[in-house]
This record gives structure tokens, sequence and C-alpha cells, in this order.
């Protein structure tokens, strides 16, 4: 045979195959951890042409993978209108968000956290409003919990559908730690100070804190100012009220903060913690601090990491104890009234058509609310505490709907409601005050300079 | 370049003696390109926006010297630049005579010294941000070095007492710098020819003499050449502390560029951060200035400057 042939056959043999190669290639690649679209073709960022959508949230588990079940659920069903996921870090995604928006480059389907971040959306005409969609689909809000509503309404509208989970912060304790003390849970903030000292002497740190985060030192406040105070000390700074930060009140909580510091009821070396490591949840697994105020995120992870620790009940948690003499109610509770999902506004008629459905259709159905409750999350779904059932995490699900729908007060965090500028502020400020640099009245005065901002 | 230049210059004598310049002009337009579109077109624009409002998402309104009141009658700022210059000196003073003497040591033949010279590079090899992450867990004071290892001494509360972070910041920033500067070094005593040495062993010299007769006072150029990479270079210190201490405990090491950052990004305020961005690049040209000033009139008079 003519050697010519033979080569330039096998030429188009292999030429012919490439493309099989390819296909196979690009198969393996969208059943990557990112990228959820069902279908191989529309991966990456081209599913903006069409009638699909696109729709940006978080990675982090168990979360990722409740998220991205409810996309394949509501591709599955609408062949046509498909809706393409992608999932970035936490602090990478407030980042990429704000960038992309800026450039017009963003998502259909924003994934936010409600208040003055959704205000600066708001303000910056990024996202529509929902309000009449909502008065047309009054069955998609009335399922849902009336306090998720309050951070997704901005000048009092609606901007974005609550989505997802209520998470309140609660005061997690070490039960083996306290038998070994020989001590009871706190139930007032004098017995938290009284706990301090018996804990240092038994070398164990009294409190956990990754104080570098910054947020995780608010959650104390947030706390303090409510059982002191009563929730309206917070609110009069929401609302813009002249010098509300020097509120007699809000002077006590953070001299009793500043008091429970100074009697070392923190770990050693608190400042340089951070809580995205999870070094602040291994110290009370490992038994290194006693107690911990954090978010109710945090079971699953020390779940995951720490053994039998809460698998075998020790694992002890309760709401923030009240303050002896204070006005606030001893019931309510702070955290993450809901994670929301808003529409850009520079999205096209037909993705926003795709994503109302998918808010109408898919967002907190069935499949998602038994999801969250396996995870031990409580999906903001009225009546969800009838899925509960039995199972080991029962008692600590019930604990947290109890927490959810008992509170009269269920106040958002505050660097979330307020918005980013005053919110760096409020941050930087609780560092200070934490590192004891600052005093309680030069608190109040740095931050009433940002009222209103 | 001027000892680069003759020769071209000759090789091309065809062309007319008014294209001397003009033949030669064209190499630096890439650069030039480069440098004007990434370089000078952002500092102009970084400039504008210093007179603006803007929260990074929405519309720029013009907002006159709103921005620039609000920074500089800040007090943060003048902590951020104090913050900023003792890092710079602090690391300064530790780095020099440091990577001197191990630039002078390496630039010895010697068969071990190759060997340990490439020891001596490994944290060269590392990004800024990995070895911010180890030595935050190396450092953490419940689970890190001094922990596991039971030393009660090195259980320190390392990154959260403000002398000692900043000290902290100031040791990785060396640890992690002192190879390159080194290599500068070793490259400059290198260039220093050994006739001058030979002399001075016939008059009868020691090394420590030698090394403080000729060695220094030859390497005043790569002196200064390594101070200003240093010291302009220490303006930008932003990933390492960034992943170290976010700034913390409370302000301790928040240098300029972080404040820039978190003015900018966290809390949205474009105006102030392009306004501080502006003061950094003023800062930065006039240390830069400064220490060619000290290097006398002209460097390239020198024929045995390193580098």
């Amino acid at each position: 045979m003519d050697p010519r042939t033979t080569s330039r056959r096998s030429f188009l043999t292999f030429a012919a195959g490439l493309p099989v190669a390819g296909a196979t290639l690009a198969a393996c690649g969208s059943s990557g951890p990112t990228s959820t679209s069902s279908s191989a073709a529309a991966g990456g960022g081209s599913a903006a042409a069409g009638s699909g959508a696109t729709y940006w949230t978080l990675t982090g588990q168990p979360q990722e993978d409740i998220r991205k079940a409810t996309v394949a659920r509501f591709n599955a069903a609408n062949a046509s209108t498909k809706i393409t996921q992608t999932l970035f870090q936490n602090d990478a995604y407030k980042q990429k968000i704000k960038t992309a928006l800026g450039a017009g480059q963003g998502p259909t389907i924003l994934w936010g956290w409600g208040g003055g971040g959704l205000k600066s959306w708001v303000d910056a005409g990024q996202v529509d409003d929902l309000t009449s969609w909502f008065g047309e689909n009054a069955d998609v809000k009335d399922k849902l919990f009336p306090a998720a509503f309050g951070a997704a309404t901005v000048n009092g509208k609606i901007y974005a559908m609550p989505a997802e989970t209520v998470t309140p912060i609660v005061l997690f304790y070490n039960k083996k730690v306290f038998e070994k003390v020989g001590v009871q849970p706190p139930q007032s903030w004098g017995d938290i100070l009284d706990l301090v000292p018996k804990f240092n002497a038994a070398k164990i740190a009294p409190f956990s804190l990754g104080g570098q985060s910054r947020w995780t030192n608010m959650m104390w406040l947030e706390f303090l100012f409510d059982r002191i105070g009563g929730p309206e000390v917070f609110q009069a700074v929401f609302d813009g009220e002249k010098d509300a930060w020097s509120n007699p009140a809000a002077i006590q909580a953070l001299t009793e903060m500043q008091k429970l510091i100074k009697a070392n009821g923190f770990i050693k070396g608190f400042s340089s913690i951070t809580a995205d490591s999870n070094a602040d949840q291994a110290l009370l697994y490992t038994g290194k601090a006693a107690m911990m105020v954090h978010g109710a995120w945090t079971d699953g992870g020390m779940k995951g990491s720490g053994g039998d620790f809460v698998t075998g009940g020790h694992l002890g948690y309760m709401n923030f104890p009240g303050v002896d003499g204070g006005k606030g109610d001893p019931s309510d509770s702070v955290g993450n009234p809901a994670q929301y999902l808003s529409i850009s506004s520079k999205a096209t008629d037909a993705e926003k058509e795709t994503a109302k459905k998918f808010f109408k259709t898919a967002v907190l159905d069935a499949d998602e609310q038994k999801a969250w409750i396996g995870a031990g999350n409580i999906p903001i779904v009225q009546g969800a505490d009838s899925l509960i059932g039995t199972g080991e995490d029962a008692d600590w699900l019930k604990f947290q709907y109890s927490i959810a729908s008992g509170a009269k007060s269920f106040a958002q965090s505050w660097d979330q409601a307020l918005s980013p500028t005053a919110a760096e502020v409020l941050l930087d400020n609780i560092a200070k005050l934490f590192q004891l640099s600052i005093s309680p009245e030069q608190f109040a005065t740095n931050l009433n300079a940002t009222i209103g901002q | 370049m001027s000892t680069l230049a003759p020769p071209v210059v000759k090789g091309t004598r065809s062309a007319n003696s008014g294209g001397r310049s003009g033949s030669l002009g064209w190499l630096v337009l890439p650069a030039l390109l480069f440098f004007v579109t990434f370089g000078v077109v952002p500092l102009f624009g970084v400039l504008f926006l210093s007179f603006t409002r803007w929260d990074g998402i929405g519309a720029i309104h013009p907002d006159g010297l709103n921005a620039w009141r609000s920074v500089l009658g800040d007090p943060q700022l003048l902590h951020s630049l104090g913050v900023t210059f003792l890092i710079m000196i602090l690391s300064w003073l530790v780095q020099t005579p440091a990577s001197l003497l191990l630039g002078t040591f390496l630039a010895g033949h010697q068969r071990y010294r190759g060997f340990l010279a490439v020891l001596y590079f490994i944290p060269l090899l590392l990004s800024s941000a990995a070895i911010a992450i180890t030595w935050k867990a190396l450092l953490d004071p419940n689970f890190g070095l001094g922990a596991g290892l039971g030393l009660s001494f090195l259980q320190q509360d390392w990154l959260g007492k403000d002398t000692l972070a900043v000290g902290v910041v100031v040791f990785i920033v060396s640890w992690q710098f002192i190879p390159f500067h080194s290599l500068i070094y070793q490259g400059g005593v290198r260039q220093i020819p050994r006739s001058i040495y030979e002399a001075a062993e016939i008059v009868g010299a020691g090394r420590l003499r030698q090394f403080f007769s000729i060695t220094l006072p030859q390497l005043k150029y790569t002196i200064i050449t390594s101070s200003t990479l240093m010291v302009v270079g220490s303006l930008t210190f932003f990933d390492l502390i960034f992943v170290l201490t976010a700034g913390g405990p409370g302000d301790a090491t928040r240098v300029l560029a972080l404040d820039m950052y978190k003015r900018g990004f966290m809390a949205n305020l474009m105006g102030p951060a392009s306004a501080i961005a502006v003061i950094l690049v003023l800062v930065g040209l006039g240390i830069a200035l400064g220490l060619r000033r000290l290097g006398g009139t002209d460097q390239t008079d020198s024929m045995l400057e390193g580098a």
C-alpha cells in the first residue's frame, strides 16, 4: 500500500477521535464541584444566552449539597429554562459580587445576607423590587416565617426572597468540662462572671472566641445590649437617632463586656484566632475552653470534627442568659433570620421569569426542607417542626425551632443590618474594645460619628 | 544603559547622525506603552476617584475635597503612617546587616557555601500568603508549636499583643526577604576587583579591616539599591499582614496599604481609599528620590556599583 495514504488515513482517524476525547473530558469537567448545570454544553458563564438563568451562591458543607440539589431538581423539571449555579467561598463571594455588579457582569439570582448589604444593591439600582410579585403569590409569602422578611425589606419594599434557614446565636458549653470542674451552666450574667475564676483556677479557659474575625466579638455585644436595654437600643442606632450609641444601657453593656475580658473570661490569644479556621470550635470540643457563644451553624462543624463530642451528648446549648435588672426579654435572640435571594435588575425578562419560577416552585420545596432538617438546621418555613421526627438531632432542632419561633425579637446581626461603611467602623471599634485599647465612652463617641451613614 | 549604548551606536554608523536617538527610541515603545496603560492611566484614575464619592457599585458622584478632608482629619491615617514607618525602619534595621553579612559570606567560592546559598533561598520560593498561614499556625498559643512541644516560652500570645505582633511581622518579613537581599549583596561583593583585596593584604590589613575599609565602601550603591527595594517595598506590605493579623490586634499592625483596602473594599469608601493610594504613591516616590540623593549626584558614574 502507498505509505502516503496510510499516514493520511491514520491522521484522519486521529482527527476523528479528537472530538470524542474532547467530549469525554468536557463531560468529566461538568461533574466538577463548582458548577452544577446538568448539561455539559451550558457550563461556564455562557448560560446568560437563552432563557436560562445564572445563580451565584456559597460553598461550604452541608449547605453546598443542599443548594446544588435544589437547582438540580429545578433543572430536571424545567429542561428548557435551566439554571446555571456557580458557588464561591464566603469571603471571596463578597468581593466578587461587588466587582461583578459594578462591571455589569452579575448573575440573574444573587445570594445575600439581606439588611445593609441588600440596601447597597437597592441604592445602586441593581436588584428588582419583588413587592408586587409577593402580592400576586401570597402563598409563597405566607409559607415563610414573617420575621424573615424584615431584612429583605428596604424602604418598605421587598427586594429579596427569604430562603434557606434561620440560625440563632446560642451559648454552647462542654458538659464534660462542667462535670470535671463541678459547676452548673450559668442562669444569668452574674453566674457567668462567677464561673470565670472557677474555670481559670482549673486551667480551663471560660470562653472560646475567634476574636480576629471581629463579628464573633460582636455577637457578645448584640446579646448584652439586648439583655440590658432591650432591642430598642440597637433599633435606635439602626433608625439613625443622634448619639444612639451613648444610651446608658449601651455604655453599661460595653462596660460589662470589658469586665469579662479583664477577668480573663476568654481564651488566651483570642484576638489572633479566626473563626474561619474553626479553631474556636476546636477549643470547645477539645475541652480547652468551657463555653462558646456562636452561631447555630457551628453545630455541624463540631459534629464533623469533634469525634463523639456532639453525637455522644457532650455538647450543651442554651439561649444567652439574662442580665439581672436588665430590660431585655431573655427569650430574645439574634443571628441570621434567613438568607436572601434577589433578582438582578440587569437580567433579561426571560431570565427574570426563570428566576421567579425557581423561587415559586423550587426554593424551600418539601425535599429542600427535609434536607435542611437532616443537616441540623431549621428551614424558615411555618410548621417545619413537624418534619423534625425523632432522629439524633431532634432535641437540637426543637431547641432551635423554639428560639426562632418563640423569640419576641429576633435581631439581624449588626454588621449585616448596617451599611457596609458603618459596619466596618463598628467591627474596627469592637476589635479595639476587646483589646481594651478604647473605653466604652470612646467606643460610643467613635460610633456616634457613623450614625446615618 | 549608558555602558550598553556606545557599541550599538557604532554598529549602526551607516544611519545618519540625526537618527542617533531616533533609531533607538522606538525600543522603549513597548515598555512605555505598557507602563502608561497599566501604570500612569490607573494612577490618574485613582487621583480622579479621590475627588469623588463612590461605593464601588453605583454611580460615581463628584465630591470635591470631602474624601481628602475625611482622610486627613482621621487620626487613623497618622496611626497607619506611624505603623508603616515603624515596620519599615525596623525591618530595614534587621534585614540590612543580616543580608550584608550573609551576602559577603556567600560571595566566597567554596563548595559548601553554594549549598548553603541554595538552602537560604528557600523562603524566596514561597508566596506571602502561604508564609503567613504557616507562621500563624506555628504561633497559635493553643494549638501551635509552643503548645505542641510543651515549651512555655514559645506559648506567648504572639499575634494578640500589640508590640509582640509588630515584632512578629518584622521577623517574618525579614525571614522572607533576607535571602533576596543577600543575593543582591552577593552579586555586589563579587564585582569588587580581587586586586583591591590583594593590595590590602600586602599592606597587612586583616579580614575585619578589609570588610570595613573595602567591602562596605565598595558596596555603597548596592546598599542604596537594596535599601530602596526594602523601604519602598515595605510600603506595600499587604498580603502577609492581611492573612497574618488582618491589621490586628485592634489596629496595631494596620499599615497604610491595609487601611486603604479596608476603606475601599470593606467599608465601600472608594474616595477616601483612593486618597490614601495617592498618599502612598507620593510617600513612596519621595523616599525613593531621597535615597537616590543619598547616593550622590549620579549613580551611573561608578564603574563598580553592584546589581
